[in-house]
């Protein structure tokens, strides 16, 4: 016991000694810390306030935006630009009021550059002056001596070869908000941008790269000696769109003056081949900031230039509702192909007339000649049969009324009225209120893009989604391959039904669309048309017809047309609305028209190099710097 | 057996007492010190983060936090079966620095990673618990006689030995000195010659240039930058000349927390691991150091004092063990930031961003809570080991 205690109190010894040997460390790097930090700490932090290594970052150069043939959609343009890095100033202000007798800045500018001199990290340099002209520079240059921190270098800014033609799809960008900066430091650089719409809104984060840096040694005046280190950062990738340039200016010549929107997709795999929405705007104008006579001009039109109509314009679908009201109701098992129903030209539900179109009466008529004359009786009878809820679950296999998951920003859901929405909503639920959902009145709105994306399946019986984006930094985009997409899971007997239909409607001198068939050889189109009511009519309204061309413009209907071709073997699908535009057959199958030649003739679907060569219209290399 | 006459004859049958007494039992300022620890190294990684819990401090806290509770546990666990997994512990250890060889994932040129259970495990950093648990299992029972007794010795050299070299290998120099001196420390408290010691140490001494031509590239670079810090400004030793201003431009009261220009301005690279002490020191100062040097060493003492009162062998050296353990990552990391030693990838524990030293470094709190709730447990005699 006791060799037990002395070997505790040799070890109590030991381990006293280790103990003071490690104070004795400790105190040794408390000693050591107390030179370094208290006798050495002028010598340190001069060499702290003027570290000799002084660091900034760099914008990164913001990604290309393409057409699917590389055509620059939106590039990057150089201009002299003034910047200041407060931490190469010994004092700041005095700078800033030399800088402001030189050139000439407004007082909300300079007020703005002050408060984020202020409120930036020193290493971050500030906007003095975007697009510097000569004598700017020149009188920079030569009072360098006065402006420590001041440098004049090269900036980007976004230019939208294209101009209005894509610019819903495509987006702008403009600088980033206050807040914006101050949540993310990147972002306070100089030259940066932030997507606001369209792709370069979506692929924000793609585009927009990762900023470099460049380590300069400064003497104790803040000069730059030398640089020691340039990193440019890594410039945002570039995003190739499934967009074809020809094709989006066509449908922008088509659409001309008048308000509305057309889609365009590859039918197999739901690319985007062209989307525009008139009238447009011109994104550039975001870059510098948008002028206030301008800003109002859009916000005063009744076309709201600024709305993407294509993806978030809301309306009626009309007629070419009726596919789907066929189709709900062939899987309802209460009509097929030779299910024979009567139009006197009207329809009676209690003490209600329902008209068809023009009080025209259309006599015995199957699904196909319903479809190819567009008789709305028919379509109010097959909707009564079948019901709104299996009219809504079909129009949510064909896409309308849900969430297409598209890649692109504030594309609007549409809707598909339910029981369920009806009752959620305290609407009260009439028989009459399923007669008009039959050719795609009341209450169900769609966008322009689901309508195309509704042909699309219609077309090959494949779940195709919309998807703008074809590329990204080069990789090709999930949803490219046409077997990406799961079948609709709906009877191909019922498609081919409806197919025989549509291709009647432009194909027969019957048919609502027959003005618009194609004139290539051996290839026909399908389509359907529609004519959208806006207006309640009154009664002495429905005494002259409700699309008297005598109505005022924004009471008259809406045009539509939804359309694929080649009809036996679908690539591509067409979707146009023009508001107000009277029959769809008149302002709207034109279009769709000159779009599927162009498309037939050019076939860009699946292609990442043109058809016919470089030189085709539409496809050159438009030009544009590629940037820095 | 009785191992202290003063203490009541019950307090020995430590079988006997409940989870609350063992809780009470815990050295609950020594658990305060490490929270309070904790706490700076919260403040510190939220500074390096310009004045953000994301992307360092926050995930660091729930690390601490969760590891916490594991020492706790381990506390709870009574020492005498922690000791018979000495051996088994050391076992494990070696196996994991042999698996680390063959399938770690490379970080900065070396094989020191790998992943278990999803979380980041640098082997190195357990062997160095396991090894000092494995040599007070050794020498739980050895007498003066067998303990002056080389032959007796030689088998715990070599249980030193095989880790170092594996870990040597991977490579990571630093951390196998620390583990030889850990093991070395745990010799001489159990009273090994001391004389032997400066034997071995004048050995290395007199072997270093031989030892230094087998080096790797980038160990020798540290080494070569250390001695002239000024020859590659930013290269290897733009580090140390950028975390000296950090430390010097402190002052006695500091550039004010999350204004530090240094930090602030990203003059160091990785500053939220290896040289996270530097932004303390130039946010608060002389007095802040000096404060944390203090915290640092509050917790060396109370594990050395766990140490000093554990009745038992095994307790005494496993928890010199621990406390050596954590000195050195301190004595390292400070050094190393100061400019006093080669640069060498020692974080300082608790404040330092990564989980795999806290998660050894609490670990080792856990068996050395355990030894001090239990320190005046009874071992069996030699027949029931």
């Amino acid at each position: 016991m006791r060799k037990i205690a002395r070997e505790r109190a040799a070890f109590t010894r030991r381990a006293l000694l280790i103990g003071g040997g490690q104070a004795a460390v400790f105190g040794g790097i408390a000693a050591r810390l107390y030179n370094l930090q208290i006798t050495q700490h002028s010598k340190y932090a001069l060499l702290a306030e003027h570290n000799s290594i002084s660091e900034r970052l760099v914008a990164p150069e913001r990604g290309l935006i393409t057409d699917r043939f590389g055509a620059i959609v939106a590039g990057n343009q150089q201009h002299w630009r003034a910047l200041f890095l407060q931490a190469m100033a010994p004092e700041p202000q005095l700078v800033l009021e030399n800088f402001f007798k030189l050139v000439s800045i407004p007082p909300e500018e300079q007020t703005r550059i002050a408060q984020d001199v202020q409120s930036r990290p020193r290493y971050i340099p500030v906007l003095l002056k975007d697009y510097l002209d000569w004598p700017d520079m020149a009188a920079i240059e030569i009072n360098t001596p006065n402006l420590p921190g001041v440098m004049v270098e090269v900036g980007a800014s976004r230019v939208y070869p294209l101009g209005p033609g894509l610019a819903h799809a495509v987006g702008y960008v403009a600088r980033p908000s206050q807040s914006e900066a101050r949540a993310d430091t990147v972002l306070a650089l100089p030259g940066m941008r932030v997507g606001r719409t369209g792709v370069e809104d979506y692929q924000d984060e793609s585009l927009r790269g990762v900023p470099g840096f460049v380590q300069t040694e400064t003497n104790v005046h803040g000069e730059v000696v030398r640089e020691v280190a340039h990193d440019p950062g890594t410039p945002g990738q570039t995003v190739t769109l499934a967009i074809d340039a020809g094709l989006q200016q066509l449908a922008v010549q088509g659409l001309g003056d008048n308000a509305g929107a057309v889609v365009m997709l590859d039918a197999t795999n739901g690319e985007v081949l062209a989307m525009a929405s008139a009238p447009s705007f011109d994104p550039s104008l975001f870059d510098k900031g948008v002028p206030a006579d301008v800003w109002d001009g859009w916000m005063k039109d009744p076309k709201h230039p600024l709305q993407n109509k294509a993806t978030s314009g809301l309306f009626a679908p009309g007629s070419t509702f009726k596919p789907t009201v066929a189709l709900a109701a062939m899987k309802a098992g209460v009509l097929d192909e030779h299910t024979i129903l009567t139009c006197p030209g009207f329809f009676k539900l209690g003490d209600h007339v329902f008209w068809c179109d023009n009080h025209t009466a259309h006599g015995s008529i199957t699904v196909t000649t319903a479809l190819q004359v567009s008789c709305d009786v028919f379509f109010y009878q097959v909707a009564l049969r079948v019901g709104i809820d299996k009219i809504a679950d079909m129009a949510t296999t064909m896409g309308l009324g849900v969430d297409l998951q598209a890649d692109m920003p504030n594309v609007a859901t549409g809707l598909v009225p339910t029981l369920d929405w009806a009752k959620s909503r305290g609407i009260h639920w009439v028989q009459g209120s399923t007669v008009v959902q039959g050719i795609g009145q009341g209450y169900t709105q769609l966008t322009p893009l689901a309508l195309a994306t509704m042909i699309a399946r219609i077309a090959t019986g494949t779940a195709v989604g919309p998807h703008i984006a074809r590329r990204v930094g080069g990789v090709l985009q999930d949803g490219s391959d046409p077997n990406d997409w799961p079948d609709l899971g709906v009877d191909d007997r019922h498609l081919a039904i409806i197919r025989q239909g549509l291709f009647e409607v432009v194909n027969t001198p019957n048919g609502t669309g027959y003005g618009a068939r194609l004139t290539l050889p051996n290839v026909q189109m399908a389509g359907k048309t529609g004519t959208a009511q806006t207006h309640d009519n009154t009664a002495a309204e429905k005494q002259q017809g409700f699309n008297d061309m005598t109505m005022a413009w924004e009471q008259r209907p809406n045009a539509l047309f939804v359309a694929y071709a080649p009809f036996d073997n679908p690539r591509y699908a067409v979707a146009v609305v023009i508001e107000h535009g009277n029959y769809g057959a008149q302002s709207a199958a034109p279009i769709a028209h000159d779009l599927m030649t162009y498309a037939l003739t050019n076939d860009p679907a699946g292609r990442d190099a043109p058809l016919t060569g470089p030189a085709q219209s539409g496809t050159q290399a438009l030009p544009v710097s590629s940037g820095a | 057996m009785s191992l202290d006459p003063a203490r009541p004859r019950r307090r020995l049958r430590d079988h006997s007492f409940g989870l609350a007494h063992k809780l009470l039992r815990v050295n609950w300022l020594f658990v305060a010190c490490v929270c309070a620890l904790a706490g700076v190294g919260y403040a510190a990684l939220y500074s390096a983060a310009g004045g953000s819990p994301q992307p360092y401090a926050e995930g660091q806290i729930i690390r601490f936090i969760a590891m916490l509770i594991v020492a706790l546990g381990i506390a709870m666990v009574d020492i005498r079966v922690i000791a018979k997994a000495s051996w088994p512990a050391y076992a494990v250890g070696v196996l994991l620095l042999l698996v680390v060889m063959k399938f770690g994932h490379t970080g900065l040129g070396a094989k020191r990673w790998i992943t278990l259970g999803g979380m980041e495990i640098q082997p190195s950093e357990l062997m160095k618990l396991f090894l000092a648990m494995a040599l007070a299992a050794y020498f739980k029972r050895a007498t003066p006689e067998q303990t002056g007794n080389l032959v007796f010795v030689l088998p715990a050299l070599a249980a030193i030995l095989v880790p170092v070299a594996l870990i040597l290998k991977e490579p990571n120099l630093g951390t196998a000195v620390i583990t030889g001196t850990i093991g070395a420390t745990v010799l001489l408290g159990a009273g090994v010659r001391w004389w032997w010691f400066a034997l071995v140490i004048a050995v290395i001494a007199l072997s270093a240039p031989v030892l230094y031509h087998h080096l790797h590239d980038y160990q020798k670079a540290r080494i070569i930058t250390f001695l002239n810090p000024g020859s590659d400004p930013l290269g290897a030793g733009y580090n140390i000349i950028q975390s000296q201003i950090a430390l010097g431009s402190g002052g006695l009261t500091g550039q004010g927390y999350l204004h530090g220009t240094q930090n602030q301005l990203n003059f160091l690279p990785e500053k939220q691991t290896d040289f996270v002490f530097t932004i303390i020191a130039e946010e608060f100062g002389y007095l802040g150091s000096l404060s944390v040097l203090g915290l640092l060493f509050a917790i060396i003492g109370l594990a050395l004092y766990t140490a000093v009162s554990c009745t038992h062998v095994y307790g005494r050296l496993v928890a010199l063990g621990i406390s050596t353990n954590f000195f050195l990552y301190c004595f390292v990391n400070l050094s190393m930031v100061m400019g006093l030693i080669p640069v060498g990838g020692v974080p300082i524990p608790l404040i330092s961003y990564g989980g795999s030293a806290l998660t050894a470094v609490m670990l080792g709190f856990g068996v050395l809570m355990s030894i001090h709730v239990h320190r005046y447990a009874e071992f069996a005699g030699p027949d029931e080991a």
